[in-house]
C-alpha cells in the first residue's frame, strides 16, 4: 500500500510549534546538509523524483528516527552509492581511495550557484495532448494509491485521498510523471490538475461542513465520475 | 538502482551516525574526489541564509493589496506575475497564488515531504516539515490554527492547499483593517510567513 512518509490525515501526533522569528538553519549542519544535496544533484546522476523517492524508501524505522535532514544526508549516502558515485569503502574513515583529485568539471562551481538555483527545473512540458477533464468535472482519486509501473514505487498520491470524490478545480497543464520519472522509465508527461475534495469525503469527522483539502494530481491518479 | 521492493538499501549506515559528523564525512570524501567544491556549498548556504526569504513573498502580498492590475495578473498566472518581480528559481518554477477571502481560509502543506515556494519564503522552518504539521494540518486545520493563536470566524470555510506536485503555494491573506494609505514598502512590513502559509494572519498597523 503506502510508505512511512505518506503522513497525511494520521493519528497520534502532538501539537504544532511555531517558530515566528524563522530560524533558517536551526544547527549549521542542516545547512550544509541541504547544499551537500543541491551540490550533489547538479552531478547529474539523479532527478528529483528519485531523490524524493530516496528518501522514502529508508527503513521505516529510520525514516521515524531521522530528523528531517538526516532524512535528506541518509538518502543521499545511498543514492551516491547507488549510482556508483561512490563506493562503500569510500565511506569507511581511512578505507576507500584516498587519493585527492582534481576537481570534475561537472563539479558546481560557486560562480555558478546563483544562476543554478536561479534557473530551477521547470516540470511542465509541451504537450500537444488532450486534457481528460475540464474544470468543474467531478473526478474520483484510485482506490489504491499505489505505483501503477513499479510495486512499491514513488507515487505522489496520498492514501488519505484514494477513493475519495472531488472536482476538478484548476487545470495546471502537462507535468513530468513522478511515477515513471522515479525509476529511470521517462518523464512520460501528464495533465496535472488541483483536485478539491470536500473534508467530508477524507475526514469521518471534518471541522466545518464546507471545509475542502486541494491536492494537485496526474490524470492517471483519477477516473471520471457520472 | 530500484530496490524498492527488496527492502532499503542502508549505505548510509556506513557512516558516523552523528548527524554533524556524518555531513563532515560526505562532504569529505566528495571533495577529495573531486565532485563538490566547499565554495560552492558556501555560496547556497549564503543564498538561503542571507539573500532569499519571506521578505520576498512579503512584497508581492504588499504589491498585491496596492495594485489591482497585479493583483489579477497572479491570481490569473502567479508564476508569470511573479517572474516579472525577478523571485524566480529552485522550488519556485511553477506557482499558484491562492487569495483569503471573508468567505475561505487557505492554508497550505505537503504532507508527503516539505513542498514549499523557495525564492518567496525561503528554507521552510522546522515546523512545516514536522511530521506534527503534516499529519494534523489536513485533518484539522483549525486546531492547527489554534496552536498558533489563529481563531477563525465561525462561518468561514478553510481550504487546505496538499502540495503533491511541483506547484507551488503562496496564500495572499486579507488587508489588515487600518492600513489604507500605507504604501507597499510599509504595508510589507506586516506581512509575516506564517499569514503566505496559511498559519497566520498578517499584522496590524500600529496607532
Amino acid at each position: 500500500m503506502t510508505r512511512v512518509h505518506d503522513m497525511g490525515g494520521r493519528f497520534g501526533y502532538g501539537a504544532v510549534r511555531p517558530d515566528p522569528d524563522g530560524t533558517t538553519f536551526e544547527e549549521s549542519w542542516h545547512a550544509r546538509a541541504l547544499a551537500l544535496t543541491l551540490a550533489a544533484g547538479t552531478l547529474g546522476r539523479w532527478n528529483i523524483d528519485v531523490s524524493r523517492h530516496a528518501r522514502e524508501r529508508l527503513h521505516p524505522r529510520e525514516y521515524t528516527r531521522f530528523s528531517y535532514f538526516e532524512k535528506w544526508l541518509a538518502a543521499l549516502t545511498n543514492l551516491l552509492v547507488e549510482t556508483g558515485v561512490l563506493e562503500i569503502s569510500d565511506l569507511l574513515p581511512c578505507a576507500g581511495d584516498q587519493t585527492a583529485r582534481a576537481p570534475s568539471s561537472h563539479a558546481l562551481k560557486a560562480e555558478d550557484v546563483n544562476a543554478l538555483l536561479g534557473r530551477g527545473s521547470p516540470t511542465t512540458r509541451d504537450c500537444q495532448g488532450l486534457a481528460r477533464f475540464s474544470v468543474g468535472d467531478p473526478v474520483r482519486a484510485h482506490r489504491l494509491a499505489e505505483n501503477r509501473l513499479v510495486p512499491g514505487g514513488h507515487t505522489r498520491l496520498p492514501a488519505y485521498a484514494a477513493g475519495a470524490r472531488g472536482r476538478v478545480l484548476r487545470h495546471h497543464g502537462f507535468h513530468v510523471f513522478p511515477d515513471s520519472n522515479a525509476h529511470g522509465l521517462g518523464e512520460a508527461p501528464q495533465p496535472l490538475y488541483a483536485v478539491a475534495f470536500p473534508a467530508a469525503e477524507l475526514w469521518v469527522n471534518p471541522e466545518h461542513p464546507h471545509d475542502e483539502v486541494v491536492l494537485d494530481l496526474w490524470e492517471s491518479y483519477l477516473e471520471p465520475m457520472q | 538502482m530500484e530496490g524498492s521492493e527488496n527492502g532499503p538499501v542502508s549505505a548510509h549506515s556506513h557512516l558516523p551516525a552523528d548527524p554533524e559528523l556524518r555531513v563532515k564525512a560526505l562532504e569529505e570524501v566528495l571533495v577529495r574526489k573531486g565532485l563538490v567544491e566547499p565554495a560552492a556549498l558556501d555560496a547556497i548556504i549564503d543564498m538561503y541564509q542571507n539573500r532569499i526569504g519571506p521578505r520576498n513573498g512579503a512584497r508581492v502580498v504588499a504589491r498585491a493589496w496596492s495594485d489591482p492590475n497585479f493583483r489579477s495578473a497572479l491570481l490569473a498566472d502567479a508564476s508569470d506575475a511573479i517572474a516579472e518581480m525577478g523571485y524566480v528559481g529552485r522550488q519556485g518554477e511553477h506557482i499558484t497564488a491562492v487569495e483569503n477571502t471573508p468567505d475561505t481560509h487557505n492554508i497550505v502543506v505537503c504532507t508527503l515531504c516539505s513542498c514549499y515556494p523557495w525564492p518567496l519564503l525561503g528554507i521552510p522552518p522546522g515546523w512545516y516539515k514536522s511530521d506534527e504539521y503534516r499529519a494534523r494540518a489536513v485533518r484539522e486545520p483549525r486546531k492547527v490554527l489554534a496552536e498558533f493563536g489563529v481563531t477563525l470566524p465561525k462561518g468561514k470555510a478553510v481550504r487546505v492547499w496538499d502540495s503533491t506536485a511541483e506547484m507551488r503555494y503562496i496564500v495572499i491573506p486579507e488587508r489588515p483593517p487600518g492600513s489604507t494609505g500605507m504604501d507597499q514598502e510599509a504595508l510589507a512590513e506586516l506581512v509575516t510567513r506564517d499569514s503566505m502559509i496559511g498559519t497566520g494572519l498578517p499584522m496590524e498597523p500600529q496607532r
